[in-house]
Order: C-alpha cells, then sequence, then structure tokens
C-alpha cells in the first residue's frame, strides 16, 4: 500500500539521509514489523484491537469489576429498573445510589423491593463485597467499586436486575468470560483442525485433496443451526458445567475449520511452487523443515487474520444455541444464556433492560470483523 | 457443462447421503433406543407397555440388528415417505410437519431474493461513487448487518413494534387465516407477513454481498475496456451496466451457493423468536422433549431441500456465466 512509496524512489534521487534510513529500515525489517506497520494505518482496526483488548480485560477480572454476586437471587428484588449512580448530593460531590424499599404489593401481598429516594447508599472505591477468586489464585472479596453500608438483599444494580434479582450488570461482565473464551476455544479447535487438513491437502494434492475438497463442499452446503441443534441437544443430561462448554465448543467448531482449511490450502498451493520453497528441498532441507521453518512463517499473518474473522461467527454460534436453550446451561452464564431471559415478549415489555446483553455481542463482533479486515489487508503484501 | 452438471449433481447425492447419516446418528443419540423412550412417554401419561410388545417394536424397527442395518431399514422407510411416528403427537411425522415445510422455504427464499433485489443496486452505487458519503452510509450500515445476529435483530424489532405501534409483529398470518385451509386470500395475508421476517433474514447476507459486489465491480471498472467505453462517448450508466455489472455479477451468482443453507439456518432461530409457524419451533420442542424421529426427518428434510436449493442456484449461475457452461467442453 503506502509502504511502498518509501521503496519506489530510485536509488539515484538526490540522497536524503531520512529517505535513505527509512528506506534501510524498510529493507531490514522482518514480515511481521511489515505487517504491524501495514496494520498501524488502519485507524479502525486499531481501535477495534484496543475494543477487543479491553473486553478480554474485563473477561479476566469481571468478578473485580462487578458490584453483587452475579448468581445470588432474591425474589423480592426481581425487574428492579436500571439504578443510577447519583453523583452530587447537597452536600457537594458524593456518589450514592437509592437505597431499597420493601413494599408489599395491595393485590398480591407479596414483599417487593423498589428504590427509596430517601436512603442514600454511598458508593465508593475498593469496598469489600462477594468473596471471588481472582485470576483463580487469590481469593478476595475486594470490588473496584460498590455500594457501602448496604442490608442484606440490598446493592447497586446499575443495569437493572432479571426475574431471579440477579443484578444484570455484574452478569454481563462475568458472561464475557464464557462467551469469549469458549469463541477463542472453539478457534483454537478450529485452527487446528484447518491447519492440518488445509495443510495436507494443499500440500499431497491428488486424490487426499480431493477428499478433503468434497467434504469441505458437504459441510458447507448443509444449514448449520439445524446440526448443531440436533447434537447439541442429544448431550446427556446428566453431564456438568463443563463437560457442556467442551462439548458445544467442539460441535461449533465442526463447521468452523472449513474456511481456515480453505486459507491455509490456497496459501501451500501458491507457495509450493515459489522459487525459495524448490531451493529449500535442493539444499536437502526435510519436508518438516520446509514446512515449518519456511512455508509457515510466510503466512502466519493470513492465517491469524482468517482466525479472527473466524472468531465472531463462534460467538454468534454460542450465543445463538445458549439463547435456544440448546447450549451452556445454568448456572453458566454467557451472553446467549442471558438474552434467553429476554425471549418473552411480554416479560421485554416490562423489562426492557434485558435487552442490554445485546450491546456487547454487537459491539465485540464488529471489532473483530473490523480487526479481521486490517490484519487481512495489512497480511496481503499486494493489498 | 455436462460434466460440470454431473459433478454437481454427483455432489448434490453425496451431501444427501451425508446428511442422512448424520440423521441417523442424532435420532440415534440419546441414550437407550427410542422404545425406551417411547414407553417412558406412555408410562408419563399414565398406559404401560408390555416386555412382549416392547420387544415387539424393538424387532419392528429392527433395533435388535447391527447399526448399518438398522440405518438401511430406515433410510428405505424414508425412501418411501414414511418417516416414523412423532411420539409426542402421537401421529405420523409428515402429518405433524404438514406445510411447515414449505412455509419454512417460503421465508428462506423471499429472503434469498430481498437480498438481491438491495445488494445490486447498492453493490453497484458504492463501487460507481466509492468514497462518496451514500458508500459511507452504506458500508457502515453493512457492517453493523453483518455484526448484529438475526435472532437479535428480531428480538428488538420485536419489541419496537410491541412498544411502539402497539402490534405483534410476529407471525405468519392473521389470525382468521392461521386454521384456514389454503386460499387465494391466505395467500396474500401469508405475501403481507413475509417482507418482516424476509428482511430480518436478509440483513446479514445483504450486507456480505454488498461488499462482494462493490469489490468486484471496482475491480472491473478499472479495466481498460471500461475507459475505452467512456472514451467512446457512451453514458456512464451505459458504460457501467451493459459489461462491468455482468462480469461482476458471476461471484455474487456463485456466493448464492453459500447464502441459501445460511438463510435456511438463519430461519429456524429466527421463527422461533417471531412466531413463524415453520419447522424451526417444531424442531425445537422435538429436540428438547427427544422426539427424536420427528426431529430427526426436520433435519434430514431441511438439509435435502437446501441442496436442492443450492443445485438450482448452480445451475442458475450456468446459465448467466458463459464461462462455466463452456467448461469441458
Amino acid at each position: 500500500m503506502s509502504i511502498a512509496i518509501d521503496t519506489a524512489t530510485p536509488p539515484s534521487a538526490p540522497l536524503d539521509e531520512k529517505a535513505a534510513a527509512a528506506e534501510a529500515r524498510y529493507a531490514q525489517a522482518t514480515q511481521l514489523q511489515l505487517t504491524w506497520w501495514r496494520f498501524r494505518k488502519h485507524k479502525l482496526a486499531l481501535v477495534s484491537l484496543v475494543v477487543i483488548v479491553l473486553f478480554y480485560a474485563v473477561a479476566i477480572f469481571a468478578d473485580f469489576l462487578a458490584t453483587t454476586d452475579p448468581h445470588a437471587t432474591d425474589a423480592r428484588r426481581s425487574f428492579i429498573p436500571p439504578q443510577g449512580i447519583h453523583f452530587f448530593d447537597e452536600n457537594g460531590f458524593n456518589p450514592h445510589v437509592y437505597g431499597l424499599r420493601g413494599v408489599r404489593n395491595p393485590r398480591t401481598f407479596q414483599l417487593a423491593y423498589s428504590p427509596d429516594p430517601s436512603r442514600k447508599l454511598p458508593v465508593r472505591m475498593f469496598v469489600r463485597g462477594y468473596t471471588y477468586n481472582l485470576l483463580g489464585i487469590f481469593e478476595t472479596n475486594i470490588h473496584l467499586f460498590g455500594v457501602e453500608g448496604a442490608r442484606a438483599g440490598e446493592s447497586m444494580f446499575l443495569l437493572g436486575t432479571d426475574q431471579l434479582g440477579r443484578d444484570l450488570y455484574s452478569r454481563i461482565l462475568v458472561a464475557t468470560r464464557i462467551s469469549l473464551f469458549i469463541g477463542l476455544a472453539g478457534v483454537v479447535l478450529s485452527l487446528f483442525l484447518g491447519v492440518l487438513l488445509g495443510g495436507v491437502s494443499g500440500l499431497y494434492g491428488g486424490w487426499v485433496d480431493l477428499v478433503i475438497q468434497r467434504i469441505i463442499e458437504v459441510l458447507r452446503s448443509v444449514p448449520t443451526i439445524p446440526l448443531w441443534m440436533g447434537l447439541a441437544a442429544a448431550l446427556p443430561r446428566t453431564w456438568n458445567v463443563i463437560q457442556v462448554y467442551f462439548a458445544i465448543t467442539i460441535i461449533i467448531s465442526l463447521i468452523g475449520w472449513t474456511d481456515l482449511a480453505r486459507v491455509v490450502r490456497g496459501r501451500f498451493l501458491a507457495l509450493r511452487e515459489e522459487d525459495f520453497v524448490v531451493a529449500a528441498e535442493l539444499s536437502g532441507a526435510s519436508q518438516g523443515r520446509i514446512i515449518f521453518r519456511h512455508m509457515l512463517p510466510s503466512f502466519t499473518s493470513h492465517i491469524i487474520a482468517a482466525t479472527s474473522l473466524a472468531l465472531p461467527a463462534m460467538i454468534i454460534s454460542e450465543t445463538s444455541l445458549s439463547f435456544l436453550g440448546l447450549g451452556l446451561r445454568p448456572p453458566a452464564v454467557s451472553w446467549g444464556i442471558l438474552l434467553q431471559d429476554a425471549q418473552n415478549i411480554q416479560v421485554l415489555s416490562g423489562a426492557p433492560w434485558l435487552l442490554v446483553p445485546a450491546i456487547p455481542v454487537t459491539m465485540v463482533i464488529l471489532a473483530f470483523n473490523f480487526l479481521g479486515d486490517g490484519l487481512r489487508d495489512a497480511a496481503d503484501p499486494y493489498g | 457443462m455436462v460434466i460440470y452438471l454431473l459433478r454437481r449433481l454427483g455432489l448434490a447425492l453425496i451431501t444427501c447421503v451425508f446428511i442422512s447419516i448424520f440423521t441417523f446418528v442424532i435420532i440415534r443419540l440419546p441414550p437407550g433406543d427410542f422404545v425406551d423412550a417411547y414407553i417412558a412417554n406412555l408410562a408419563a401419561s399414565g398406559s404401560s407397555v408390555s416386555a412382549e410388545q416392547a420387544e415387539a417394536m424393538r424387532r419392528e424397527y429392527g433395533l435388535d440388528r447391527p447399526v448399518v442395518v438398522q440405518y438401511g431399514i430406515w433410510m428405505g422407510r424414508v425412501l418411501k415417505g414414511d418417516f416414523g411416528v412423532s411420539m409426542v403427537w402421537r401421529r405420523p411425522v409428515t402429518e405433524v410437519i404438514g406445510d411447515r415445510l414449505w412455509l419454512t422455504m417460503a421465508v428462506s427464499v423471499s429472503a434469498l431474493f430481498l437480498t438481491w433485489m438491495i445488494a445490486l443496486p447498492i453493490g453497484i452505487y458504492s463501487a460507481m461513487r466509492q468514497y462518496s458519503i451514500g458508500d459511507y452510509i452504506f458500508t457502515t450500515l453493512g457492517f453493523i448487518g453483518l455484526a448484529i445476529p438475526n435472532f437479535l435483530l428480531a428480538l428488538i424489532l420485536m419489541y419496537l413494534g410491541f412498544r411502539y405501534l402497539g402490534l405483534n409483529v410476529g407471525g405468519l398470518f392473521s389470525a382468521e387465516y392461521a386454521q384456514a385451509p389454503w386460499s387465494l386470500a391466505r395467500v396474500w395475508d401469508l405475501t403481507k407477513h413475509l417482507p418482516l421476517p424476509a428482511a430480518v433474514l436478509a440483513m446479514a447476507g445483504t450486507a456480505q454481498l454488498i461488499r462482494i459486489m462493490r469489490a468486484n465491480l471496482l475491480d472491473e471498472l478499472r479495466k481498460p475496456y471500461v475507459v475505452t467505453a467512456r472514451a467512446k462517448g457512451l453514458t456512464e450508466m451505459r458504460a457501467v451496466l451493459k459489461y462491468p455489472v455482468r462480469a461482476a455479477l458471476n461471484p455474487f451468482a456463485s456466493s448464492l451457493a453459500y447464502l441459501f443453507p445460511y438463510l435456511v439456518s438463519g430461519s429456524i432461530i429466527v421463527s422461533l423468536v417471531l412466531g413463524l409457524p415453520t419447522v424451526g419451533p417444531l424442531l425445537l420442542q422435538a429436540l428438547v422433549a427427544q422426539d427424536m424421529f420427528l426431529a430427526g426427518a426436520i433435519v434430514l428434510l431441511l438439509g435435502v431441500m437446501t441442496v436442492i436449493g443450492t443445485l438450482i442456484s448452480d445451475m442458475l449461475l450456468m446459465w448467466i456465466d458463459p464461462r462455466i457452461r463452456l467448461e469441458g467442453r
């Protein structure tokens, strides 16, 4: 793209120190550096990268950022609307949320909580809340922010609560973890299958290639959701959350590998005829060395780009399956499971905040698409 | 051309066999065989089945024979149009599915046409006016369309329709036609209800096709023959529409083969949200209740219909593109 402008300067041009230095830098740069330089020009992709890193950071520190135990249910506080933080009161800066007041429903005589403006719960940084494992190692109960002096059942509900009175904000944070990492796990599995089968297909050609190509075509011409549904529904009910998690990962990568296999095969086919591969062959390098030392590095960037484009598809798959109730099962929390609550139009019209998990889903998918686009452009030296 | 056609036909057959094996696996996957499930189902409703009866049923369905033979027996029945009996509905599977399958196809196919109708003009516009405000708007919209899963879009539309217009946007028929026999009025009613689910389904595919069309046409527009056409004084419209668009249309048609399975797939989940009387909700119910003959029949029929749809789109492609038609001559 625009890097080419640097090299386009003919050597006979008046030697500008800076240009010469840039040219030397360009000539000595590794493939990865070149890709990175091209990638940096793609502003939207760069922003997307930051967004994705932030999302994964949230996923890792979800419990630290959460304010309320995402699994704690309390029937009395079901469907509390989102509570805004009030930053000022009559004494100046004093962030607070309103406390809850129990009100007996005049018709059903059930006790239900509603916000009580007369009581203020101060919002503070680094407060102690429910206990969790930070990074799976340290047991702690410190949270980035939260309320102080809350009575039992009281807390802050930034995005409201669901039917069982669980805090939606905290649940979305915790769901980020499963939704993002199941995508990652699925992509790793697809990548393994795709590189293996695509590589074999591209390297050996002949009938092996033919068979693998037909398998890919067959897989791609089958409607995926009914297949996934069939497989997912067949998972034994007795399996625990972790077993189901891995089974779902395998199911969604069963179709996902085909795209990656195509990319890898295409690259192998193109590279097989390249001079440097022939040269390596002639100098007696073993096949393994040719593949891993010479061929693979020259298209890692393509694989990375294809991977980042495959990730959003994985995330959508998991979300769809869980949304249908065939994916992960409670108590696991994922975006799909949260959106399941929003399925009923009657419930939704009373508690529209249940649709909020759609926002992170859309954001992440959008970010991964932009990132993948940018990476693909950057990986292509002729782009 | 004949070779191409035969190759496609062969591939379609292989795909159908693959789908049937897959379906068979789905039917067999739940623990225990279906007679166990059937007995459990009956027991739940109060009646009981003797051991002899169970044994007779097992023999009838060949459950005491090796798996391959079982597959053969099952396939033989399916080819004769006998998909077995739905356990939950206690009626033949074909009866339960009824015209839901055709409605599924109606939704998918209308989504396909909608995709074409929207993507083609916008794609041409975006390529002709590259980097214009309109191009940026469509590109952004396209990306958003790609990023929102269609069931979410359906949910949001449902909510907005319910909240601000006070109407239920779901369903394929008005209340008075839901159970009515087919008539012209009912077909008209269906036509009125189709656009919304079709639009929801078409969203992502349209976004993708606009991008493909734009990229292809941009490549074509840079070619010398377009410059020649312009130099000869052809109007811009004619210079673009006459040849470059036709050349760019080719990959457009080939992507159809991938688009159709995607649309059928999407129609399942969108139907669930919008409450459409397609096979989608039926499939979910059947899977949850482990009514495996019903679920299997739906997966099989959907798969085969998709393969046929893909085959038709391949033939369409052949008709459009002389390069394929002349291949293998």
